[in-house]
């Protein structure tokens, strides 16, 4: 028998306290083959990782595992003791979370951690079983592959703590590997990397495994074959090939229709340019205590245009975003809104100035006051800014919810009865109640399902044509400031490193570091990992991590072109090329990169 | 639209919606039953609480009264159904004094921060720093013991530990994205504390009251039984237990039964306010189910 797993007619139940038991999963069948890659992919609530989990015969709290057949290795592990099933795990089959950071302990040492369940079932002393270890670390393209294990978790970064995540779930050689999208939360230059180890190590030990994500350009690098879920139930299965190139299912091609929106590419800005911008930064510097995130970033937002913040974490894109809105006060620099400077801070900012720039967070369940309803939610920015009561404000606020697609009824329920998406439309309504000219969202889309941030995006664009709002749109998405945003700026470490109208930033010449950006999105394309992964670019990115507060620039630990002696000492300002593009780099402009996307 | 003001279903039952298990009906009923005693005592008890009925002391159970007599020959039953108003009444206004001064400097501590946080934080620090009952028997040595001290000073003691807990909660709930969302709008911190942090907070402030109610019974009884408390001729559950304590020799129980009668009401506290944390966390697991 071949099959390392085979699921049959699975079927999950998940409780709420006190009510009744409703399917997660309904009737889903499966098999992994030995050396096998299967990717689930679906949106949140199709139960991708409920599945995943049942294949360990495990379900979550509130969960319970109702009907169907789990076979591992030729036995059926639903009719084994709960005993025996648990010594399965970590032994034939192991798992690999979304989160490294959370699930490695922080008090203990990584090398005892990864050991840990090997050693709890007998499979060896502790030092023959550090050695395996070492040869993992080695293998997974960790650096300094005979100390890392006596580093603490918080001592190495997030992409190489998920490779020791990878080590610690293979260190028992499983059977099967359950990966659960365990490169979501890393960023694109990251993922490079964990997704290449990951690769690499599963092909290396012949290990069966389930790729879970929702993200179909990772899936074509790293699966053989694609399960598609909806609701608990399969959809479409086949081999990677063809269900990126030949989908069947109208739901597969709504999938991936969403992914990668088309880009929007704006050669120069609109004439309302000219007019004072509705957002100038100027030269601002901040940050919380003693750290500096911010330095010397200047950005405008003309009026009824959109600017797109690009970045990784940590590049102090929020950061931006709260100073401009007078949550994190500024140290140094100037900030105007609609023409007049702006108080630091939102205490010493008069109404009217708060009218014009609000802000929408990238959570949209925490930015809601769970025991208020939407309606007094939208009611008191009305109330508020314009002092609209009763009935005007009542109308305010259906004409409000109409604005962003939803019924007016919903002004009567509570944000816990809202989808994720229905709720980040509730917070845009909210940020228009003021009548702002200018909205900041942060992250808005990044939190939701792809289908659902696209009809986001959709609402965005058409209430900027509707009411002339423009927005600071900040994303760690590339692809969606590329389909959206006039004009881009990419921070990296805190400062500005090009920035300038939509189509020159997304076109040569580049930034290194936009380049490297660029190049390190996911292509839907079998075999891009391979070709990328081996780049210099890739490789030196890969061999330093971020620096905040660097003395020359910030991204020289990085670069491939690093000028030695200038680029670690100086700065590097902000030049002006053709078409307003600006890059702050070193490099004559003949020099810097230029391949395309 | 005329559907704007849709109304949410009204609940099959209220109980339903309240989700009781066996224990947390068992507790409620042992509450409810207390609370019934002390709000209709006076009409049930066969006698007052200080009448002496009996030549006889320390009768035993069934004789001169239901509970039999105390050392001065009065009713046990009818001293406990007085005791238990001065027990519940005294614990209530303790417990609403100590969240009155805890909650509403633990949440200010919380949100003005700075200075305002670093004194009021280190004030409280230093009352929690002696042991409680000695604080109290010091301040009520002092002032002597009426009713006032006695319920001021116990307020006071409990109201450290509630001011700890709320300004936790309020620096918890205080960063989260929907009060920063008022925080941009420009609201005032009274807003922001009364209509974002304070609903939020809810949930585990109402069990820490449960929970301060207990120790407040606890602590009374405490101080009763030290003759700090509540002083005789009334009724208190901790005083009967000091008064009688001698005739336990006498193979008397009107000692047990008052401290049996606490027991049973923090003990029945206690299980509701479990009964009550478990059904909000109940909450949060449903919702990752959904998730």
């Amino acid at each position: 028998m071949s099959d390392i797993l085979t699921i049959k007619n699975l079927r999950v139940e998940g409780r709420p306290p006190g009510g009744t038991y409703v399917p997660i999963v309904k009737g889903v069948s499966l098999n992994v083959a030995k050396g096998e890659v299967l990717a689930l992919i679906g949106e949140s609530g199709s139960g991708k990782s409920t599945i995943s989990l049942a294949s360990m015969g495990f379900a979550r709290p509130g969960c319970r595992i109702s009907g169907g057949e789990i076979w591992l290795n030729g036995r059926d592990i639903m009719k084994l003791s709960p005993h025996d099933r648990h010594a399965l795990r970590g032994n034939e089959v192991s798992y690999v979370a979304q989160s490294a950071a959370a699930s490695f302990n922080p008090a203990l040492r990584i090398g005892k951690q990864v050991i840990e369940a090997p050693l709890w079932h007998g499979a060896g002393d502790a030092a023959t079983l550090t050695a395996t270890a070492v040869d993992l670390y080695r293998k997974l393209d960790l650096p300094n592959p005979d100390t890392v294990g006596n580093k603490f978790p918080h001592q190495v970064s997030g992409g190489q703590l998920q490779r020791l995540m990878a080590a610690m779930a293979m260190s028992c050689g499983p059977d099967l590997l359950i990966l659960d999208e365990p490169t979501t939360a890393l960023d694109v230059t990251t993922q490079i990397e964990v997704l290449k180890a990951f690769k690499d190590i599963i092909r290396d030990q012949g290990t069966a495994a389930i790729y879970v994500t929702h993200d179909l350009a990772v899936v074509a690098q790293v699966a053989d074959r694609i399960l598609v879920l909806k609701n608990g139930e399969m959809v479409e299965e086949g081999p990677t090939a063809q269900i990126l190139h030949d989908p069947q299912h109208e739901y597969t091609r709504t999938l991936m229709a969403a992914v990668r929106p088309a880009p929007h590419l704006v050669d120069h800005v609109d004439a309302s340019a000219a007019q004072a911008p509705v957002i100038s930064a100027r030269n601002i510097t901040a940050g919380y205590g003693a750290l500096t995130i911010l330095s010397d970033v200047s950005v405008d937002v003309p009026a009824a245009s959109v600017v797109g913040v690009i970045g990784e974490s940590g590049c102090g894109k929020s950061t931006l975003a709260r100073v401009v809105a007078g949550l994190t006060p500024l140290r140094e620099g100037e900030i105007k809104l609609d023409g007049k400077v702006a108080a630091p801070s939102v205490k010493d900012r008069p109404r009217d100035t708060l009218k014009d720039c609000q802000i929408v967070f990238q959570m949209a369940d925490t930015a809601l006051n769970p025991r208020q309803r939407i309606g007094d939610i939208l009611g008191r920015p009305l109330e508020f800014y314009q002092g609209l009561k009763g009935r005007a404000r009542l109308d305010k606020v259906g004409e409000l919810l109409e604005l962003v697609d939803l019924p007016r009824s919903f002004a009567s329920r509570f944000p816990g009865e809202l989808s994720g998406g229905q709720k980040q439309r509730i917070n845009l309504a909210r940020a228009l109640a003021a009548d702002p000219k200018v909205i900041l969202c942060d992250e808005v889309t990044s939190a939701l399902d792809t289908v659902v941030a696209a009809g986001v995006i959709d609402l965005l664009k058409t209430l900027k044509d509707k009411l002339g709002v423009a927005y600071m749109f900040i994303s760690h998405d590339l692809s969606t400031v590329a389909s959206f945003a006039d004009e881009v700026v990419v921070l990296y470490a805190g400062r500005v490193v090009e920035k300038g109208p939509s189509k020159a930033v997304f076109s040569p010449p580049f930034h290194p570091y936009t380049k490297l950006l660029l190049s390190s999105v996911p292509e839907m394309r079998q075999g891009w990992l391979e070709g990328v992964a081996d780049t210099g670019e890739a490789k030196a990115a890969s061999a330093g991590s971020v620096v905040i507060g660097a003395k020359g620039c910030p991204f020289s630990n990085r670069c491939t072109h690093v000028i030695s002696g200038t680029c670690d000492t100086v700065a590097p300002p902000l030049r002006v090329l053709s078409d307003g593009l600006e890059i702050a780099c070193h490099l004559p402009t003949g020099e810097l990169p230029d391949r395309g996307l | 639209m005329s559907d704007a003001t849709e109304f949410a279903k009204p609940r099959a039952s209220v109980f339903a919606g309240l989700r009781l298990t066996r224990t947390a009906i068992f507790a409620g009923g042992i509450l409810l039953f207390w609370l019934v005693l002390a709000l209709f005592g006076p009409w049930i008890a066969p006698h007052g609480e200080a009448d002496i009925i009996s030549t006889k002391t320390f009768a035993p159970i069934g004789e001169g009264g239901w509970l039999g007599t105390d050392k001065l020959g009065r009713d046990v039953f009818s001293r406990l159904i007085y005791g238990v108003r001065t027990t519940l009444l005294l614990a209530l206004v303790t417990t609403v004094i100590s969240f009155t001064f805890g909650v509403t400097l633990g949440f200010a501590a919380a949100i003005l921060k700075g200075w305002f946080d670093i004194v009021v934080s280190r004030i409280v620090e230093a009352f929690m720093a002696f042991p409680s009952t000695l604080l109290a028997l010091v301040v009520i040595g002092a002032f002597g013991t009426s009713i006032t001290v006695l319920v001021l000073t116990v307020g006071l003691v409990l109201s450290t530990s509630v001011f700890r807990v709320s300004r936790a909660l309020g620096y918890d709930i205080g960063v989260m994205d929907f009060v920063e969302a008022a925080r941009a709008r420009g609201e005032g911190t009274w807003w922001i504390l009364t209509r974002e942090i304070l609903p939020n907070s809810m949930a585990p402030l109402i069990a820490e009251f449960g929970l301060r109610f207990t120790f407040s019974i606890l602590f009374l009884s405490g101080l009763s039984f030290l003759g700090l408390g509540v002083q005789e001729p009334a009724a208190d559950w901790g005083l009967m237990v000091q008064e009688n304590v001698g005739g336990l020799f006498l193979g008397s129980s009107a000692a047990l039964i008052p401290a049996a009668c606490i027991a049973s009401l923090t003990v029945s506290m206690n299980l509701l306010v479990d009964w009550f944390q478990q059904r909000q966390q109940g909450e949060t697991v449903l919702e990752k189910i959904d998730q």
